[in-house]
């Protein structure tokens, strides 16, 4: 295995090591700045949690934060639930009709350009008369991440062994017990990651629920996104370093999840 | 297809909740984009003409059909703005999608020598700014890239420039915005090819006397193909129809076409010439889009 040609040259870790420092600096940047007394973004005075402060006294960012959250909330759970049951349809049910049209349509949001998406969805939402607001932006929240829930569940499902479920069934479960007592605990990781996943993209959205929602009714990203195109503010600073610290416990419980789901896909193997 | 084949196995049944919910609110939606960018601009709430009224029976449809007009799409050729920034859109996607690969093929080549304990570190490093918000990291850049931002006082700092630059508002800031969003889209699929890769393949290039630079060329390159594929797909997709980080770096003198399907529909309110804009779009991107099926498909395969 260590053969020549697979010796680590300077150049492999120089460019990792640029790589991974492009992708953090400014990130790690903006986290020290959030903790700036100075008014003026780009002067430090000193350490402070005077823009934390600020925020929670800002009663318009506050109902924004919780209108994401809760927006998230529910739509991941959504995505989730029909995620899984699409992720099971495709990988363990036998070909149906139109099955490559159900799974055109599960990549497409994958890559499909997000004006796209947001404009055809609220002509939808017109067309239908319906009141925008709340429901309209984890509507469609729910049909976009419901698409990568749907990957990470089906990859684990396809990893799988499948005589587990057959063996179960040999011994006499119906197909819907096998998959609720032997599936289902192996899948819950991936299950759980796919719900995290679908909460910090819900978090994250700007152009979607721009065209979905309704007056009165803005995202945090929505109201992140006004005030940064009229300038910089230390506020944004504290508000951006609190949803990274959010993602960030969101991401070790899933990779934590993840972890315990190939453990334990190791562990049953050798039943 | 009978309704005893689809509900005979359960799960075949699970598909179906999913499935209904996609085409109410996937497909269906693009019915109502591809109607409604047929139809005649009016200044009303909402502000087009009403083209189907399923109400009045089979009447009311062939009136409504003698209705569709392309005066939409005959806008969009004959007007030079919406032909410019649909130029625009593909010099810049292809653009980023060239440094983009430029820069994560090493990287990318760099994680897959790695030994096997510290590739699902590194990974992992690559995984989280994907998961940490786009718009955040936007921001960020701002901050560094303003007036007097942090790489002005050090470009001053070092006697490199004598007076600020400006970075923001500029065609750099913009990719330097795309390249850094879009990065961990173009390392993964790189990684995960070059990770697959048998090592021995170079091992028999090397004791047949290739210096490692002619054996990268002529064994490990030709063999990633398949990820610079989906990597430059994955990222050149969204990139043509990129909003948010054009509108935050780039400045305002030329749109991409993302930008003015957004002016068109929120400023000018003009949603048939919106419709119209986000079909001739969805045209743009459909070769490109099928390509990318056909590469994963074929990737699928090869793995199972």
């Amino acid at each position: 295995m260590a053969g020549q040609a697979n010796r680590i040259s300077r150049f492999n870790i120089t460019s990792l090591a640029l790589g991974l420092a492009f992708l953090y600096l400014p990130i790690v940047i903006l986290v020290i700045y959030s903790f700036n007394a100075s008014r003026l973004v780009t002067v430090w005075g000193g350490w402070s949690l005077r823009w934390y402060h600020e925020f929670f006294n800002d009663r318009a960012m506050l109902d924004a934060a919780w209108m994401s959250l809760r927006v998230a909330g529910v739509s991941a759970t959504l995505a989730t639930l029909l995620g899984t049951l699409a992720a099971v349809g495709l990988s363990r049910g036998e070909r149906f009709g139109g099955r490559a049209l159900f799974s055109g349509m599960l990549y497409s949001p994958l890559v499909m350009p997000e004006v796209i998406s947001g404009l055809s969805l609220l002509l939808l939402f017109v067309a239908l008369d319906a009141e925008r607001g709340f429901w309209t932006v984890t509507i469609a929240h729910t049909t976009l991440t419901m698409c990568f829930v749907t990957v990470v569940v089906q990859s684990r499902l396809t990893s799988l062994d499948r005589s587990l479920e057959e063996a179960a069934m040999d011994l006499g479960c119906d197909p819907v017990r096998a998959f609720l007592f032997v599936t289902l605990p192996l899948i819950i990781p991936a299950i759980a990651a796919g719900w995290m996943l679908a909460f910090t993209l819900s978090l994250d959205d700007v152009v979607i629920a721009s065209f979905t929602t309704g007056p009165g009714s803005a995202t945090l990203p929505i109201r992140i996104y006004s005030e940064v195109r009229l300038g910089v503010k230390p506020e944004i600073n504290a508000i951006c370093t609190m949803v990274i610290a959010l993602i960030a416990v969101v991401i070790v419980v899933a990779s934590f999840a993840s972890k315990l789901s190939s453990g334990q896909g190791e562990s049953a193997a050798p039943l | 297809m009978s309704a005893r084949r689809i509900f005979a196995r359960p799960a075949r049944f699970a598909a179906i909740a999913p499935y209904l919910w996609m085409v109410l609110f996937f497909l269906v939606p693009f019915g109502f984009v591809l109607k409604i960018s047929l139809s005649q601009t009016a200044i009303a709430q909402p502000p087009y003409t009403p083209v189907f009224d399923l109400t009045e029976g089979l009447a009311a449809i062939k009136a409504a059909f003698g209705e569709l007009s392309l005066d939409n799409f005959k806008l969009l050729i004959s007007d030079n703005l919406y032909i410019l920034s649909y130029l625009r859109s593909l010099v810049v996607a292809v653009t980023s999608t060239v440094i983009l690969l430029a820069i994560g093929y090493p990287i990318a080549y760099g994680m897959a020598r790695l030994p096997q304990r510290w590739q699902s570190v590194a990974m992992m490093l690559v995984i989280v700014p994907f998961w940490t918000s786009f718009l955040i990291r936007i921001y960020a850049w701002i901050n560094i890239l303003q007036h007097d931002g942090l790489l002005n006082k050090i470009l001053l700092a070092l006697h490199i420039v004598s007076t600020p630059v400006v970075w923001l508002s500029t065609d750099s800031a913009m990719y330097l915005g795309i390249v850094y969003s879009y990065l961990p889209f173009m390392i993964l699929p790189l990684y995960a090819t070059l990770a697959k890769m048998d090592v021995s393949l170079l091992e028999a290039a090397s004791d047949l006397g290739a210096p490692p630079r002619q054996a990268f060329w002529l064994v490990t390159f030709p063999l990633s193909l398949p990820g610079v594929g989906a990597g430059a797909l994955l990222c050149f997709i969204p990139i043509v129809g990129e909003f948010v980080i054009p509108d935050l770096l780039a400045g305002s003198n030329s749109m991409m076409i993302g930008q003015t399907l957004w002016l068109e529909f929120f400023t000018n309110r003009d949603w048939p010439v919106a419709a119209a804009t986000a079909v001739a779009l969805l045209g743009l991107l459909v070769p490109p889009l099928l390509l990318y099926d056909r590469l994963q498909r074929r990737q699928l395969e090869g793995a199972g």
